[in-house]
């Protein structure tokens, strides 16, 4: 283990351009394949290519927004990451460290420095464990503080993500959605990590609490100088949250900018299209807004289509698209697009 | 003319939906002209009889959709939105369900008191719906086409082969490829976005007055969402059809409809033309909304979020449900539900305060 490789730059990243700082966490062809099994001997018959080569950096103290539609690969990106699930290929380097080749104790270690907020918040919490024991089994595991040390770091964390640290032995049902989705915050911030992956952390929260969860996750980022992989298929709210932001679709990141340049001036047409599709609260820009729509659906992961995976949906598609992979290259300082025609 | 009562679309070209990958956007006008109601809706309660007690889930709702309108009904999980149009047309369970008062009249006739069979005719027929999850609301052992003639051939007096042609038709118009071959496809070898389409098809097949569609377009991704909208406005100019549009989306009604209602503990809290409730929202739940949303066309400032949950419905509303999240809150608020009146035309809300001259809006 090299301490210092932390601060080497990969070459799919720019160094220094968006957001100056050290490389926490680099994610290089990284490639998670599912095997689809058929017939009584369960024989492999062919793959769903869940993540098919990615490649970016996680600078020290940003938030990297991770959007696409269902069925992208997004959450899988998280959870390789994390290695809940293992990589088919690539690596994935955290401060030094390549969790992808270390022994499953080794990693283990790390665990306490990288955690995960899951979407939900009913589904991610054991109904019949008390909000203490949930908080409190992660420093049970990694930590070994005495019964009234722990009770108190218990209670302290509570009220850091803004609950009552009385309700302590209450269980998740007797919880709203968005104090469960506190509650697995605190879960997630008991260790003092590093980085954590936020997968879709407010897609199960109504409207007016979404801003709720989303102010806390900002303000602790602040406090705790916090890592962050937001995971969402919410355009307007990884506008708000992230520095910079992946496009992914099926299975490849498209483009990779600041959140200003990928916005403002997306280059793949695919960025382009779903940033017209969304909804902007306001009717007087609805009513004049030009709408780019896609033809079809997204294809399946089992059966990509050769060349450029968007080239089926494109509305620029030419004959090259559908024979060549376009190249994963930097336009502009920081803009990384995978097309063709960008420019 | 054709079966549906609409100019028959010869060229193929114009089926094909969307014509290009542009499609620019022709202002939406506000279109109240006519002002004639389709549906007029009075007093509506709706109750539920549960383990833990009587649910309140719609406190006293009025309202007029007129013809031809598109109407957004916006509220959070909870609000009563689905319930009271559901209620409608009593497709709510029942028991546990129950209507308490109200009267909802559609064509001349209160349809609250119509028998099952006639009120029958009624759903489906001059009424249509379309509900969130395409998955749960067709019947997965049908071929979609059947699907679609079943409903034409209890409304309507056409023969099987008629109803055949009309579900191709039908299939085109909403834009599905290969209608022919996809009539015989079944729910599940179908997409989300497909399967949508296919609940838009049913819901069209007996052209009727008034569609309902509950969060149409919730379960989908966002260039799905783009597709089924595009459908659905060019449909409504083609159809002249009145929508009702349920949604928790502030961002989809502001593209789409003339009017919106704004639901909060099962009651409208602010009924306002669309231009006026974006830009002068009178009601501190709607004024919160829209300031809790994150916009994509803005890097915006700090996400002001609405402190607190929403309440529990088992007791009916004595006071304003919101106050208890309420910024403006003062002591009238807790003693007394305010009801609904008009600000400005057409632009009713239901509160004690004026949050445009900061005081309260009647002198007690």
């Amino acid at each position: 283990m090299l301490p210092d490789s932390a601060a080497t730059t990969t070459a799919a990243t720019a160094k220094g351009e968006v957001q100056p700082g050290q490389v926490l966490l680099s994610v290089q062809g990284l490639k998670k394949h599912f095997p689809i099994m058929k017939g009584v001997f369960r024989r492999q018959v062919g793959s769903v290519r869940a993540v098919d080569g990615v490649s970016f950096d996680i600078y020290r103290g940003e938030t990297l927004g991770l959007v696409g539609e269902s069925g992208s690969g997004k959450s899988t990106v998280g959870r390789v990451m994390l290695q809940l699930t293992p990589a088919t290929e690539g690596t994935v380097t955290f401060d030094g460290h390549e969790l992808t080749s270390l022994p499953a104790s080794e990693v283990r270690e790390l665990r306490p420095r990288m955690q995960m907020v899951f979407q939900d918040p009913h589904a991610s919490l054991n109904p019949r464990m008390t909000v203490a024991s949930i908080i409190g089994e992660p420093l049970k595991e990694h930590l070994s503080l005495s019964r009234s040390d722990r009770d108190l770091r218990i209670e302290e964390l509570l009220s850091v993500v803004g609950l009552d640290p009385t309700h302590a032995n209450r269980y998740p049902h007797e919880f709203s959605g968005g104090q469960r989705q506190r509650i697995g915050v605190a879960r997630a911030i008991a260790l003092n990590p590093d980085f954590i992956v936020c997968d879709e952390p407010i897609a199960a929260l109504d409207v007016s609490i979404q801003a709720q969860v989303v102010n806390l996750l900002l303000k602790l980022q602040k406090d705790l100088d916090l890592t962050y992989l937001f995971i969402s298929h919410d355009l307007s709210m990884v506008r708000h949250i992230a520095d910079r932001v992946a496009v992914m679709y099926l299975g490849n990141i498209v483009e990779l900018a600041s959140v200003d340049d990928l916005f403002e001036s997306p280059k793949h047409p695919y960025t382009q299209a779903l940033r017209s599709a969304v909804p902007v609260p306001d009717p007087v820009v609805e009513a004049s807004r030009v709408r780019v729509i896609l033809e079809g659906d997204m294809p399946s992961p089992a059966n990509p289509p050769s060349g450029c995976p968007f080239n089926t949906r494109c509305p620029i598609a030419e004959p090259r698209c559908s024979e060549e992979e376009p190249e994963w290259r930097e336009i502009t300082g920081g803009h990384w697009v995978a097309c063709h025609f960008a420019e | 003319m054709s079966w549906w009562g609409q100019p028959t679309i010869d060229d193929e070209e114009s089926l094909r939906y969307p014509p290009a990958h542009v499609q620019s956007r022709r202002p939406s006008g506000i279109r109240l002209s006519q002002n004639k109601p389709a549906l007029e809706v009075t007093d509506l309660k709706t109750v539920f009889d549960t383990q833990d007690g009587v649910v309140h889930a719609v406190n006293g709702v009025s309202f007029t959709l007129n013809e031809g309108e598109f109407l957004g009904v916006v509220g959070e999980s909870g609000s009563g939105k689905s319930v009271t149009m559901m209620s409608l047309l009593k497709l709510i369970p029942m028991p546990p369900g129950r209507i308490d008062s109200g009267t909802v009249f559609f064509g001349g006739q209160d349809l609250l008191t119509l028998e099952l069979d006639e009120l029958r005719k009624v759903r489906g027929g001059q009424i249509g719906f379309i509900f969130q999850d395409p998955m749960t609301s067709l019947n997965p052992v049908l071929t979609v086409g059947r699907q679609i003639t079943e409903s034409l051939e209890l409304h309507t007096d056409q023969t099987r082969r008629e109803a055949d042609a009309a579900a191709e038709d039908l299939l085109k118009l909403v834009g599905i490829p290969d209608a022919g071959q996809r009539l015989k496809s079944y729910p599940h070898e179908l997409s989300g976005g497909m399967r949508q389409r296919v609940m838009i098809a049913i819901a069209l097949a007996c052209s009727p007055k008034v569609i309902i569609a509950d969060e149409p377009t919730t379960a989908l991704d966002v260039t799905i969402q783009a597709q089924i909208i595009e459908i659905v406005k060019e449909l409504r100019e083609r159809t002249g059809t009145a929508v009702i549009w349920i949604t928790h989306d502030l961002g989809v009604v502001a593209g789409l409809a003339d009017r919106v209602l704004v639901m909060y503990g099962g009651q409208i809290v602010e009924e306002a033309r669309v231009r006026d409730l974006y830009a002068r929202p009178a009601h501190p739940y709607t004024q919160g909304l829209l300031k809790s949303l994150p916009r994509l066309d803005q890097k915006g400032a700090e996400l002001q979020s609405i402190e607190g949950q929403p309440l529990s419905l088992y007791a009916p509303p004595t006071s304003c449900s919101f106050a208890p999240r309420c910024k403006f809150a003062f002591d009238r608020c807790s003693e007394e539900a305010p009801v609904l009146e008009e600000i400005a035309p057409d632009h009713k809300v239901a509160c004690w305060w004026n949050t445009e001259t900061e005081e309260p809006r009647h002198a007690s």
